[in-house]
């Protein structure tokens, strides 16, 4: 412990100097190193690999992209670094183990994922308060909040469902069934439609969020990979609402997707069991986790090719992208 | 970290009452599962340090039972379990018959072939029964019981995952010991199918009949028992545990040991813990305060299976359930990586078999490239044409 909250101080004053010069950052959560690797998003170099908590998985940066996130689910916390200098900021508390979480956009609420408790917890990361903790399905996973701030929504993975919570009250308020073990939600930037995947099913589903009913289904299907082996995770969306991307799992594609027709228009190759992607906030580039080969692919969004593959730490499992 | 724990528990009652009113619109649904767990009398091992669980079986359909009441109280679903474990087969025949006379229909049944029969035979009309312990391949081949849905792997769907494996490490000459008991001989023979099949050799096979300590003579009785022309690997059929536990490290050649020790395929094990099955174990040992087996990870997913398709169909109709599981909307989450379901024949629940050892995962069957026109699982156990049976 004491070794890593001294090292990052230590190296902050080098780091900051240099830092400026940056194109951006992308962080990567490596599940089973207890690592994350810094990635500067122009030369696609790693910057840095730093200890954290037990487990990383989810990990989030705050809206001025100042602050990063880390669920360290074994350790049954979730650490605040900034996301300059790499130094440890503080714990919060998450309740036991802590998988997936959302920031709500005014940067104070935090949606968590307790995997093992049925349990979403709400935290106040200001003044480190559990505000509520709520009730869900078995095996809390995927967590999201709509960029108005309105909904989060939470999904339960051997239950399958999503579940709807308010986010004024903090009150559940409805529940949908959804293909086998949804794993990731992802709302659209307009707030209107909520992308969700199913790991077992091997869909994504959108649906509307005002009826909270469901718009589309899709599938996916790859030459040559059998049906059982697509099975979709990571998603997210481009700010310009042309396209989705969503991870494949260990059908070792990412799938790129028309954002309003729906058509899937390609599969792009990544590494092995590929369950994250982020995007770079100027939506030129998507990184993907690819757990089982240890690294990430970088995709390049105008050329929709993979460009580089970077080596990360052991089970690669998060990804975001600071500017 | 023990207080911030303490104080997260205590807001939970609050939550709680937020779900009364947040649930799905749907009637209400009270299921009652009857558990029938027969308690065999394994006779003396001689590996004895480490007793099978009383329990095996029981506590998966335990847990089988909060997992759907957990998804359950979102749709006013509640289920219910009804548990006998005996060593008497006609105290569980009992209970299984008032129990069907006071509404029961389903039934997760961990007991042997006979006694199966007789359950079904006294039991099964209307109702769907659930085989989670019972891996003999007549069940799944020529000694059908109608309708009758398993959750345990054969012992041909055992073996080939091995046979797979040994396959594809061309490992292809086995040499072969099997015990006294009639199921050694039937996991024998499972074997010899397995090598068949997958175009390996049983270079000798030899009958285990010693009576003697092996604690204390391993060492000396199997190096020697173990000669033979030139092998790759020694396959054991020793299902009770006796003599097989002394076979690693003891063989006359330097090779491994797979079969019911050494390497074993496995329904399930501790040691497969990825696709979230990490967490199906948390669960399992909160509970059971011990590691969830094979037994009953076949009863949690007799349990699941029924939670899965009252939760889609939301009915409590027997024959509406069996429609649903047995249709191609029909899938379960058994944390192997890939969705389950029932072969249309055997009504057996397809699944990849984990090849494990003690401490770790080895393997996990179908092996690549073995392949079936319709789903690689099928390559393991008895297909189709290979059988008698038709649950649809």
């Amino acid at each position: 412990m004491f070794k890593k909250r001294l090292l990052p101080t230590l190296l902050a004053s080098a780091l900051l100097a240099s830092s400026s010069v940056f194109a951006g950052t992308a962080f990567v959560s490596n599940e089973r190193d207890n690592t994350i690797t810094a990635i500067d998003t122009k030369s696609w170099e790693v910057i840095k690999t730093f200890d954290v908590g037990m487990r990383p998985r989810g990990i989030l940066l705050n809206s001025d992209y100042s602050k990063l996130y880390v669920c360290a689910s074994d350790s049954d916390r979730v650490e605040v670094y900034d996301a300059k200098t790499f130094e440890f900021i503080k714990d919060l508390p998450s309740g036991d183990d802590p998988e997936q979480f959302a920031l709500h956009p005014n940067d104070r609420l935090l949606f968590i994922a307790n995997e093992d408790d049925d349990i979403v917890s709400v935290i106040d990361v200001e003044t480190n308060q559990v505000l509520r903790q709520i009730e869900v399905g078995i095996e809390p996973e995927g967590m999201g909040v709509s960029p108005d701030g309105k909904w989060a929504v939470n999904t339960s993975e051997t239950t399958n469902m999503l579940h709807w919570i308010d986010t004024e009250t903090l009150e559940l308020v409805d529940n949908t069934l959804i293909d086998q073990r949804p794993r990731h939600v992802e709302f659209t930037h307009d707030s209107k439609l909520l992308w969700a995947s199913a790991e077992i099913g091997g869909t994504v589903t959108i649906f509307d969020v005002e009826t909270r009913q469901e718009v589309h289904k899709i599938n996916f299907a790859i030459k040559g990979v059998h049906p059982d082996r697509i099975q979709p995770v990571g998603i997210q969306l481009t700010q310009d609402g042309r396209y989705a991307f969503v991870a494949l799992g260990p059908a070792n594609h990412v799938a790129v997707i028309d954002a309003k027709t729906y058509e899937v228009l390609d599969y792009l190759l990544v590494g092995r069991r590929v369950w994250g992607v982020g995007l770079t906030p100027d939506d030129k580039y998507v990184i993907s986790t690819n757990g089982v080969s240890g690294d990430v692919s970088v995709i390049d969004v105008d050329k929709m090719q993979v460009i580089k593959t970077i080596q990360v730490g052991r089970y690669p499992w998060g990804v975001v992208a600071a500017p | 970290m023990k207080t911030i724990k303490h104080s997260l528990r205590s807001s939970v009652l609050s939550a709680m009452t937020l779900l009364a009113s947040s649930a799905l619109s749907a009637s209400e649904l009270d299921i009652r599962i009857a558990y029938l767990g027969y308690l065999e009398d394994r006779g003396p091992v001689l590996s004895n340090s480490f007793p099978e669980p009383e329990d095996s079986g029981l506590r998966g359909a335990e847990v089988g039972i909060k997992d759907n009441n957990t998804t359950g109280r979102f749709l006013k679903q509640r289920y219910h379990l009804e548990a006998l474990q005996s060593d008497n087969p006609e105290q569980l025949l009992e209970k299984a018959q008032s129990l069907y006379a006071e509404g029961v229909r389903f039934f997760v049944a961990n007991l042997p072939k006979a006694e199966l029969k007789a359950l079904h035979s006294q039991v099964g009309e209307g109702s769907i029964i659930f085989n989670a312990g019972s891996k003999d391949d007549a069940l799944r081949v020529n000694e059908c019981i109608p309708d009758m849905l398993h959750t345990i792997p054969s012992r041909a769907m055992l073996a080939d995952a091995l046979g797979q494996w040994l396959a594809a490490k061309r490992w292809n000459k086995w040499l072969l010991i099997t015990g006294q008991h009639p199921d050694d001989q039937a996991y024998a023979a499972a074997v010899k199918r397995a090598a068949e099949r997958f175009g390996s050799r049983i270079i000798e096979e030899k009958s285990w009949s010693f009576d003697t300590d092996l604690r204390r003579t391993a060492q000396q009785e199997l190096p020697v028992f173990t000669r033979s022309r030139d092998y790759d690997v020694v396959i054991v059929a020793d299902e009770r545990g006796d003599f097989g536990e002394y076979l690693p490290y003891n063989t006359w050649l330097p090779r491994p040991v797979a079969g019911t020790q050494g390497m074993t395929p496995v329904a399930w094990h501790k040691v497969v813990e990825a696709w979230g099955a990490a967490q199906l174990h948390s669960r399992f040992e909160d509970h059971a305060e011990r590691w969830m087996n094979e037994q009953d990870y076949a009863s949690w997913a007799g349990v699941r299976t029924l939670g899965e398709a009252v939760t889609q169909t939301r009915s409590d109709d027997p024959e509406t359930l069996r429609e649903f599981i047995l249709s191609d909307k029909f899938q379960l989450a058994g944390f192997k990586g890939r969705r389950l379901e029932y072969r249309h024949w055997s009504g057996q629940l397809r699944q990849p078999i984990p090849l494990v050892h003690p401490r770790a995962l080895v393997s996990l069957s179908p092996q690549e490239g073995f392949l079936h026109p319709v789903t690689d699982l099928d390559t393991l156990g008895f297909d189709a044409p290979e059988s008698q049976c038709r649950v649809k």
